[in-house]
């Protein structure tokens, strides 16, 4: 096991889209116009979606991934 | 790689400018109302926000490029479904008046008023920019719409440079209205949905 980084969308979100658009690994998704999701795949924590974020919902969370 | 869709603020910056030539370009703002609601209602979500919102494209231009923003979190109470949906329901208010004014200008009632209301209250002339040679009605429609896209850009801009580049998207109340719609579009289908596995079974 080891810790690895990953961004958790709040569900205050608006689905702006803002973090989509800067994600650099196409991560984000907006789902059914309703709030942003994070493909846990393709996240690899690098917080542009954290600090591009008008709300301030999007944290990186240390999570431990399976082997 | 950059899309035309892009390049979209150019249309809202021109959208702005316009208004100090001539009043009558306001109703072209119309484009931002409705295009929205026919994408959400029509299944595409909130895709306008998503791509194609020139304001969003133009608040965060001149946040992130040209550095006026302050780059810091928005207050807890602005994102808040109380604040959201209640500035929504105000903002909503607000048309609703602004249409009745017009209405009356049409009924004959009032007289036209070459005047923008920013922020509700604040009425500044604007007779350089008028159409003599319209009906009255048409061209008091577009000082009323011309007064709510300022006054939001006016908020957008505000809350832009002390918070996030796009703060104003967080209770937009276009924003606010497509993503309630795709929200219930959403909980119809989980209805329809169950009443569909209940018979099944």
């Amino acid at each position: 096991m080891k810790n690895i980084k990953k961004a958790v969308i709040s569900n205050q979100c608006v689905a702006c889209g803002t973090c989509v658009s800067i994600c650099p690994f196409n991560a984000i998704n907006i789902f059914k116009g309703i709030r942003a999701v994070v493909d846990v795949e393709l996240c690899v924590g690098c917080g542009k979606c954290k600090s591009a974020c008008p709300g301030s919902i999007i944290e990186i969370q240390e999570m431990e991934e399976s082997q | 790689m950059k899309r035309w869709n892009n390049y979209l603020w150019i249309f809202s910056l021109t959208y702005l400018l316009l208004g100090f030539v001539n009043i009558l370009f306001a109703w072209l703002g119309l484009i931002c109302f409705i295009t929205p609601l026919l994408i959400s209602v029509f299944g595409g979500g909130k895709a306008y926000c998503n791509n194609y919102c020139g304001r969003g494209q133009l608040f965060q231009l001149l946040g992130k490029k040209l550095r006026l923003s302050r780059n810091r979190d928005i207050p807890n109470f602005l994102r808040t479904k109380w604040f959201r949906y209640g500035f929504l329901t105000f903002f909503m208010i607000m048309f609703m008046n602004m249409l009745f004014a017009t209405y009356l200008v049409f009924e004959g009632t009032n007289g036209l008023q070459e005047v923008i209301t920013l922020l509700w209250t604040f009425k500044v002339p604007w007779q350089w920019a008028n159409s003599t040679t319209i009906s009255p009605w048409i061209t008091q429609f577009a000082f009323g719409f011309y007064s709510v896209m300022l006054t939001s850009t006016i908020l957008g801009i505000i809350t832009m440079v002390l918070f996030k580049p796009r703060s104003w998207c967080i209770y937009c109340p276009m924003g606010t209205m497509t993503q309630g719609i795709c929200k219930l579009k959403e909980i119809r289908k989980d209805e329809s949905d169950g009443r569909e596995s209940k018979t099944s079974s």
